[in-house]
């Protein structure tokens, strides 16, 4: 299990999980993409938009909300949740630092990279920073083999890193203290 | 210059949006279909064509569709597998990260001949901005009335939606795909049956990967003859190879099939040769699951013939001196790369993405994982070699779906090829003492 | 009808009929284990790779071989197909990997292990696997829990035939319990704690197939195989109330369901008969249930006397000098116990 904290000082469990009215909208739309009464098809999807909102990471609270909006079991959505790296199932920082480390990443130093992170951020792959700004994560192929090393953080890729570029985007970072997210910024248009 | 049928205008400004896509022949092969050729006509095209599978197996893409369940009054769907995750392979990101309209052409295209009134684009999660470039791609070609009802007054309908996956290289597997289409865990489905027969929602179904979608456009604009013109033997047309590694000019070429392998390491107009004026290792020529092969291997075949990339010509001499087309993803390796160091990087990513549904891949790619970190660490002896060549065997054919054959692979070709190396490993571990030790074995917890 | 050919054995069989099928109704040695596949449960099989079997001509239309094993309890047969499984010696090393690959984190924790005695891993490592392990490395382990008051879990022992989960799924309603995270760290769990509460929850017991859910009316109680099975009914408004009574002395240690020769049980039983009803009162006793699949209780020392003479006079009667005769299944070959 993560040995980091499991607490991170700002971000106690919430009691109460309800998307705003725009999310809903999105949820609502995102769940007509499928035939009627296969709904289960926008879980993760939805689970997604959870965990944008609630604070980055899928609670059990967070996930029987999903799973009460398409009328499935709890357990349902704990088992997919569970299934994908992409959820997190523990609180997280603010910016999330995936660094992938496969093959062609590896290959042209990602190690070096995790390694750099650690150092400056003081915290091993897989924890949080004390005040809850950061994560770092080691992630599996992203498929930007040919802009090797990268790291992906929200929905941005940062590609072709030198430890250089990597501490002046944690520099950027920390003065923006925005959370970053994979979902979208803008709502979909469609 | 060899000819360019996807990625011809990847570079001019703009050809993401739906107007500049069309002022450079945009939607004129959809036009052309609807108004010309019958769905029957669009699938012989497609099988005249020769084209193959883009996603690594190298299935003939007519028959895929030709097997197709028709029964009446069920629907049946055209699904894109856009979860590119094999190690090595960035093809289709940017295939729709530029020219997103090219996907979905092709996907209104392969519909029309399929009967599909509904297709999904299975898009990896990770790729969440990729996903928000195809939405608005799909939103003009709805506002266009390329997508929607009655499309070019055809008669047909055809919606088009973008699902997200969440992160499992497993879903790159077409049942496993579908399941996590469905909304549930990405296990691979048992075969028979087929997704042809029962697929999405227990509905006949076919499933392909991006490129092979995209190819469906020039195949229809210049008919599939023309295409077939292009290439060696079966391997016909175009193919998008992800060149990453040690070399000066990383990235993704569009190359006829049947380039010399030399030629596309070393010329300057793909990879460019090697970084640093190094010599060349080795080669993992279609993403992490096929056998790597060192220099002399990969470039020549076990008879001395230039290897050319083509299914064949790469397959040549079977698992025990050649490899596979595979995806694509084509990673070379120079001569101060660990063979060892990097099997053991592919079998970790291995045991990390097996979904544990069935036993030989959950528990053994697990178990060669550690036997790899073992002999990384100094304590490796030459019984685990053996050890891991036993383990490798008793996973391949196996399993349920190829995610076991994809991680025995590569244990299978390193051993055979670079034995020596793991035999200096476990002989003198005093020489390995950098290993690093940043990923736990279970990294599943990190999350 | 198919025709069908087990190692060299031809039988014809409802087409639709699994090669495992096709071989249960032949019988004998050639029926490949099976240690997820579950006739009453739907979509079960397929995950433990146990039953794979070597397909050598695919069908009288088609001969060609398959290319690779298949796993017999999800594949049909075919008109003339021609299937190899104790003939291959390549395919038992193939299914002895299997055995290993099932037993590397397995805690091999028998001699405190309720289910030892019964448990369908200990015979398939027995028949099928190899001495010793080639493991080094340290075992996952999981933490008991218990799912309600009655049904334990013990994660460790769990080899993943997603049979529980199929039950809950199958025939209870609102399933609580199910597989979370992925690869070799996947595990049973209900994730958040909870209890699982219905009438037939007790059934995951008799269909897991090895210790890892036991009942905790038993836990501990006695060896199974100093227990008497004795097949019994009960009028029962929620199931058929057709039972086996497990017997100590005097009393009713443990209720389960019927269990046929490949250790599947014949009727689901409901909660209130497998856990409450306790008392030799509470049933209509049928007599001694004959078990003839192997494990040690199919010594079947507890029938009486009466048909222990008839088993050794049948034997008498089969073999042409008459003085060798062994009792059952090897009741006196320690090797067998």
């Amino acid at each position: 299990m993560p040995d980091y904290p499991v607490t991170v000082p700002h971000m106690s469990e919430r009691t109460e999980y309800q998307f705003s009215p725009e999310t809903l909208e999105t949820a609502r739309r995102i769940i007509q993409r499928y035939p009627e009464g296969k709904q289960k098809s926008a879980l993760i999807p939805l689970l997604h938009l959870a965990q944008a909102e609630f604070d980055g990471w899928l609670s059990p609270g967070a996930m029987d909300y999903v799973a009460s909006l398409l009328g499935l079991q709890p357990i349902e959505a704990y088992e997919v949740a569970s299934f994908y790296s992409m959820f997190n199932l523990k609180p997280v920082g603010t910016c999330v630092l995936e660094v992938c480390r496969t093959s062609s990443c590896w290959l042209m130093g990602a190690e070096d990279v995790v390694r750099h992170i650690e150092k400056k951020l003081g915290i091993t792959a897989g924890q949080t920073t004390s005040d809850g700004m950061f994560t770092l994560k080691t992630v599996e192929c992203l498929g930007s083999c040919g802009t090797a090393p990268m790291l992906q953080c929200g929905a941005d890729f940062y590609e072709n890193l030198t430890l250089e570029k990597v501490d002046s985007l944690i520099d950027k970072l920390k003065s923006d203290g925005r959370r970053k997210v994979y979902t979208r910024d803008e709502p979909i248009t469609i | 210059m060899a000819k360019k049928l996807l990625l011809e205008y990847d570079h001019v400004p703009g050809i993401s949006t739906l107007d500049v896509y069309r002022r450079h022949g945009g939607y004129a092969s959809l036009n052309k279909a609807l108004k010309d050729l019958t769905p029957a006509q669009v699938l012989e095209e497609v099988k005249t064509s020769g084209l193959r599978g883009r996603g690594g197996a190298g299935f003939p893409t007519g028959m895929k569709w030709g097997f197709l369940a028709r029964p009446e009054g069920v629907p049946r769907y055209l699904v894109c597998n856009a979860d590119e995750s094999e190690p090595g392979t960035f093809k289709d990101r940017y295939l729709m990260e530029r020219i997103p309209h090219l996907l979905i052409e092709g996907m209104v295209l392969s519909s029309y001949a399929l009967g599909a009134n509904t297709s999904y684009i299975y898009i990896r999660g990770e790729y969440y901005y990729v996903a928000r470039i195809l939405e608005r791609a799909i939103a003009e070609a709805y506002e266009a009335g390329l997508l929607g009802k009655n499309i070019f007054n055809s008669g047909f309908d055809h919606d088009c939606y973008v699902h997200v996956g969440a992160g499992a290289y497993i879903c790159g597997e077409e049942t496993a795909l579908l399941e996590s289409l469905e909304g549930k865990r990405g296990n691979p489905r048992i075969k028979p049956p087929f997704p042809a027969v029962a697929g999405l929602y227990g509905c006949p179904t076919v499933v392909n990967n991006v490129e092979t979608i995209a190819a469906v456009v020039p195949i229809v604009r210049d008919g599939g003859a023309a295409y077939a013109g292009i290439g060696v033997g079966k391997s016909t047309g175009t193919k998008l190879i992800s060149a990453s590694g040690h070399i000066n000019r990383p990235g993704v070429y569009e190359i006829e099939l049947g380039v010399p392998v030399e030629e596309f390491i070393f010329s300057d107009l793909y990879c460019g040769g090697m970084r640093n004026g190094k010599k060349l290792k080795a080669v993992v020529a279609g993403g992490s699951s096929v056998p790597v092969l060192p220099a002399d291997l990969i470039l020549k075949t076990a008879a001395g013939e230039p290897r050319l990339m083509t299914y064949e010509s790469l397959a040549d001499g079977g698992f025990a001196s050649g490899t596979m087309l595979g995806s694509g993803g084509f990673i070379v390796m120079d001569e101060d790369t660990s063979i060892v160091k990097n099997l053991w990087n592919f079998t970790r990513f291995y045991h990390h993405e097996s979904c544990g549904q069935c036993s030989p891949c959950r528990e053994g790619t697990g178990w060669m994982e550690k036997i790899l970190h073992k002999i990384l660490d100094g304590h490796g002896t030459l019984a685990d070699v053996d050890l891991l060549w036993d383990i490798q065997s008793k996973i391949e054919g196996k399993t349920i779906c190829p995610l076991g054959d994809a991680a025995a692979w590569p244990v299978a070709s390193a051993i055979r090829h670079f034995r020596k190396e793991f035999e200096e490993y476990v002989t003198r571990p005093a020489s390995i003492r950098d290993v690093k030790h940043y990923y736990r074995l279970h990294s599943m917890a990190e999350a | 009808m198919a025709k069908v050919t087990i190692d060299g054995v031809t039988a014809e069989v409802p087409d639709g009929t699994t090669i495992l099928n096709a071989a249960r109704m032949i019988g004998g040695d050639l029926v490949p284990p099976a240690m997820c596949y579950y006739t009453k449960l739907k979509t079960s099989g397929g995950y433990c790779r146990t039953c794979i079997v070597q397909v050598t001509k695919g069908s009288d239309k088609d001969p060609r071989p398959m290319p690779k094993p298949v796993a017999s309890c999800r594949t049909t047969v075919m008109d003339g197909m021609e299937v190899k499984n104790i003939t291959s010696p390549e395919l038992l090393e193939a299914r002895a990997g299997v055995v290993e690959f099932l037993l590397l984190n397995h805690p091999l924790d028998c001699p405190v292990c309720d289910q030892a005695g019964e448990c369908d891993l200990q015979n398939l490592a027995y028949a099928n696997g190899k001495a010793g392990t080639r493991y080094q490395f340290p075992r996952r382990e999981f933490e008991k829990i218990d799912i309600g008051d009655k049904v334990q879990l013990h994660m460790t022992r769990c080899i993943l035939c997603y049979r529980c989960v199929k039950v809950a799924d199958q025939i209870t309603d609102g399933r609580v319990h199910g597989v979370i995270n992925r690869g070799d760290v996947s595990e049973i769990s209900t994730y958040v704690a909870n209890v699982i509460d219905n009438d037939f929850s007790g059934n995951v017991i008799d269909v897991c197939p090895v210790g890892a859910l036991t009942d905790k009316t038993f836990r501990f109680k006695s060896r199974v195989w100093y227990t008497k099975p004795v097949d019994a009914h009960r009028h029962c408004t929620k199931c058929t109330g057709k039972v086996r009574l497990w017997y100590k002395g005097e009393d009713v240690l443990r209720v389960t369901g019927r269990k046929d020769h490949y250790g599947e049980v014949n009727d689901w039983i409901c909660n209130e008969c497998r856990f409450d009803k306790k008392k030799t009162a509470d049933w209509t006793i049928e007599g001694p249930s004959h078990i003839d699949r192997g494990s040690v209780i199919s010594a079947n020392h507890y029938e009486s006397l009466k048909a222990l003479k008839a088993t050794i006079e049948r034997q008498k009667k089969a073999l042409p000098h008459g003085n060798k005769v062994s009792l059952g299944h090897g009741a006196l070959d320690p090797n067998n116990a």
